[in-house]
């Protein structure tokens, strides 16, 4: 029983990691490598107010999440529609953007190292116990838990429930079709993208309360994205969703029984058999 | 003509160049700025160069032979990539034509360094490097130092420890133990299993974890259910932080509670508080000894930050060694310097450095504690000034 709580907590920090590289891949077809950063600056925000000023970091998220978001559109505006726009294919589109975002990590990889410096951003919040059927939790993952299923609670309320919401499935589908009725495809691409962004950070906030951040451990997380989002199906968020729980019950499940040195070996043998089985991933739709 | 006026201005630097190059040492400094060891070496490694070539300048330079020399660092980012670093050491030789390179950080970079200092005759004094095979690296590298300790020196100060709190019947003989997959955490482990069967220890719980684990709560859990009287982890940092904290969530009851790097760190005492109490770790320092808490404060106003309680000390350490060889030398020549530290002495900051036939320091801190607030060392292989181990006593 531990095992599945454990391993549903853990998918809720997964979800978190995962779900803002979604929106970024799936819907503005951005493959942004730059993801991980954006988590890392998300997280040292919740540092940086949790050791000057006391300040939650769960109320730091709402400063993080529109910073983020407009730091986010700009990128997207100024760097990669350009991209976009000369792209002739999705296949050429993919490839630009993996080159640039790849430079653009570097990029803020040494610019967090100026700002923040290269030290780590360690803090204690909510290192509590939390008891529930017989065993003990760390609090904090629990409120980020807590905190995942409002965050994907709402962006699939949003996605699925307003008019914005399904346009952005619409250019996620077919983006050249989606112009043909009437969508605005450069600016909701923008939306997407900055949204995902401002998620990513959000998601570093909440995580940097039980993980120890530094300036260049984003690509950890960029990594862990990427396959999130791959196994769980590009462009849906349920997959994803699905994905990180799946990961995170499975990842615990082989520390507890088997051996934790394995873990690794076992997510990536999931992912391997996901791919094989299942390219398109869990719920997405193939391509012809 | 533009080409003329380019060349001339050239000739000109160059000529300033050479004139200052009389009063300049050039020093190399290779680390990672960037990279999985970034965050320890930004508390370990680069405050200690900024405060070194500081302290130097700031007392008008080096003494050799009547001149005085200012220092200058060049500094490169190696991407805790060892690649990078040769590529680095490699640079700095050739191009910036550097006096003096500073050791790299850690014992995988260093160790990958070696052959590239050796090529070029420069002395690599390392001081962040633990390793066990000492006998085999000074044949090969003349000029490589070893300073910091060796992975058996470090697991048997430890083993000690547990051994006398056990003879004083404080604790009983299980022991859990995990560690990082990593070199240093394998290196360690494997020296750890057959000290603590020879010493009689049970080892209830033995498991390894990725580097980079996002959750640690298994590890921990696993090692609870095994009931141990005592709790060993040779750990890197994000992983030392997530045990510690891992462990208070589940209240982790052990007398002994052992983590690796980080556990010195300044950080360490400030995230836990009063957690910390009773929690030992790796390496020491004296911290009541007052050219320690001297430098401590000098580095916290020249750079803005703490020290850690074990390596940094030792950092600085080795860059006194630099200092004292090429004054004592009265040469910026890299070979009579060479020759200069392998002949000699050094008082440094934590005390004496001699060497063994094996260019090895003999005398380090192998284990230290955090007692009420303070981190310092409770055992050595020869330095002054170890307090009495205590017993972990809960985590409130």
């Amino acid at each position: 029983m531990d095992i599945l709580f454990t391993g549903l907590l853990l998918g809720g920090t997964y979800a978190l990691i995962a779900m803002g590289l979604n929106l970024q891949y799936g819907m503005a077809r951005i493959m942004n490598l730059a993801n991980g950063e954006v988590l890392v600056a998300g997280g040292f925000g919740a540092f940086w107010f949790w050791t000057t000023s006391q300040v939650s970091p769960l109320l730091t998220v709402f400063v993080v999440a529109p910073l983020a978001f407009a730091l986010n559109w700009l990128i997207y505006v100024v760097i990669l529609r350009p991209l976009v726009k000369r792209a002739k294919s999705r296949g050429q589109l993919e490839t630009d953007a993996i080159l640039t975002t790849f430079g653009l990590s570097f990029v803020a990889v040494g610019v967090m190292l100026a700002v923040f410096g290269g030290d780590y951003f360690s803090y204690s919040y909510l290192a509590r116990p939390v008891h529930f059927v017989g065993d003990t939790y760390g609090l904090n993952r629990v409120v980020a838990f807590v905190s995942a299923v409002i965050l994907c609670g709402a962006l699939w309320l949003w996605l699925y429930n307003s008019r914005a919401g399904m346009s952005v499935r619409a250019i996620a589908v077919a983006p050249d079709s989606a112009r043909l009725v009437g969508i605005n495809v450069p600016r909701l691409s923008a939306l997407a993208f900055a949204l995902g962004g401002a998620i990513t950070a959000m998601g570093g906030a909440l995580v940097s309360m039980f993980l120890t951040l530094d300036a260049s451990t984003g690509v950890i997380f960029t990594l862990k994205a990427l396959i999130i989002v791959i196994m769980g199906g590009v462009g849906d968020i349920r997959g994803t969703v699905v994905a990180a729980l799946l990961l995170g019950v499975l990842e615990t499940f082989v520390a507890r029984i088997i051996d934790p040195g394995l873990t690794l070996a076992a997510a990536y043998l999931l992912f391997v058999l996901i791919l094989l089985l299942r390219p398109q991933g869990l719920l997405g739709k193939s391509r012809s | 003509m533009t080409k003329h006026i380019l060349g001339l201005a050239t000739v000109l630097a160059m000529a300033a160049g050479a004139v200052s190059a009389q009063e300049t040492l050039t020093i190399g400094a290779v680390g990672p700025k960037t990279g999985p060891l970034a965050g320890g070496a930004a508390v370990t490694y680069w405050p200690n160069v900024q405060l070194w070539a500081h302290d130097i300048n700031a007392r008008g330079g080096l003494d050799v032979d009547g001149t005085k020399y200012m220092v200058e660092i060049v500094e490169y980012d190696d991407q805790t990539n060892p690649a990078q670093t040769i590529a680095a050491v490699q640079r700095l030789a050739t191009q910036d034509e550097a006096d003096f390179i500073l050791p790299p950080y850690s014992t995988g970079l260093n160790l990958a360094a070696a052959p590239i200092y050796d090529r070029f005759g420069y002395p690599q004094v390392t001081s962040t490097a633990n390793t066990g095979n000492v006998a085999d690296l000074s044949s090969k590298f003349p000029n490589l130092y070893i300073t910091l300790g060796a992975a058996d020196g470090m697991v048997g100060g430890l083993v000690d420890v547990m051994s006398a709190m056990r003879e004083a019947g404080e604790i009983g003989n299980t022991v859990a133990m995990v560690n990082v997959a990593d070199a240093f955490g394998i290196e360690l482990a494997e020296a750890a299993r057959p000290a603590f069967e020879e010493a009689g220890f049970e080892i209830v719980y033995d498991t390894s974890y990725p580097l980079g684990t996002q959750d640690i709560s298994p590890v921990v859990r696993g090692a609870k259910e095994a009931a141990p009287d005592s709790f060993v982890a040779f750990s890197y940092p994000p992983d030392t932080f997530a045990l510690t904290e891992q462990a208070i969530i589940e209240d982790l009851d052990v007398k002994v509670f052992y983590t690796a790097v980080a556990t010195a760190f300044p950080a360490y005492g400030g995230r836990f508080g009063a957690a910390a109490d009773g929690v030992m770790g790796i390496g020491g320092v004296n911290a009541f000894d007052p050219a320690f808490q001297e430098y401590a404060a000098r580095h916290e106003e020249v750079t803005g930050a703490k020290p850690d309680s074990w390596a940094s000390a030792m950092v600085y350490s080795t860059f006194q060694i630099y200092e004292q060889a090429i004054e004592g030398a009265g040469s910026v020549d890299k070979a009579d310097v060479a020759a200069f530290i392998a002949d000699n002495d050094f008082e440094t900051l934590i005390g004496t450095i001699s060497w063994d036939e094996n260019n090895n320091n003999a005398a380090y801190w192998t284990v230290g504690q955090w007692q009420d607030g303070v981190y310092t060392g409770i055992a050595s292989t020869g330095r002054d000034g170890a307090v009495d181990p205590i017993l972990k006593d809960g985590w409130e």
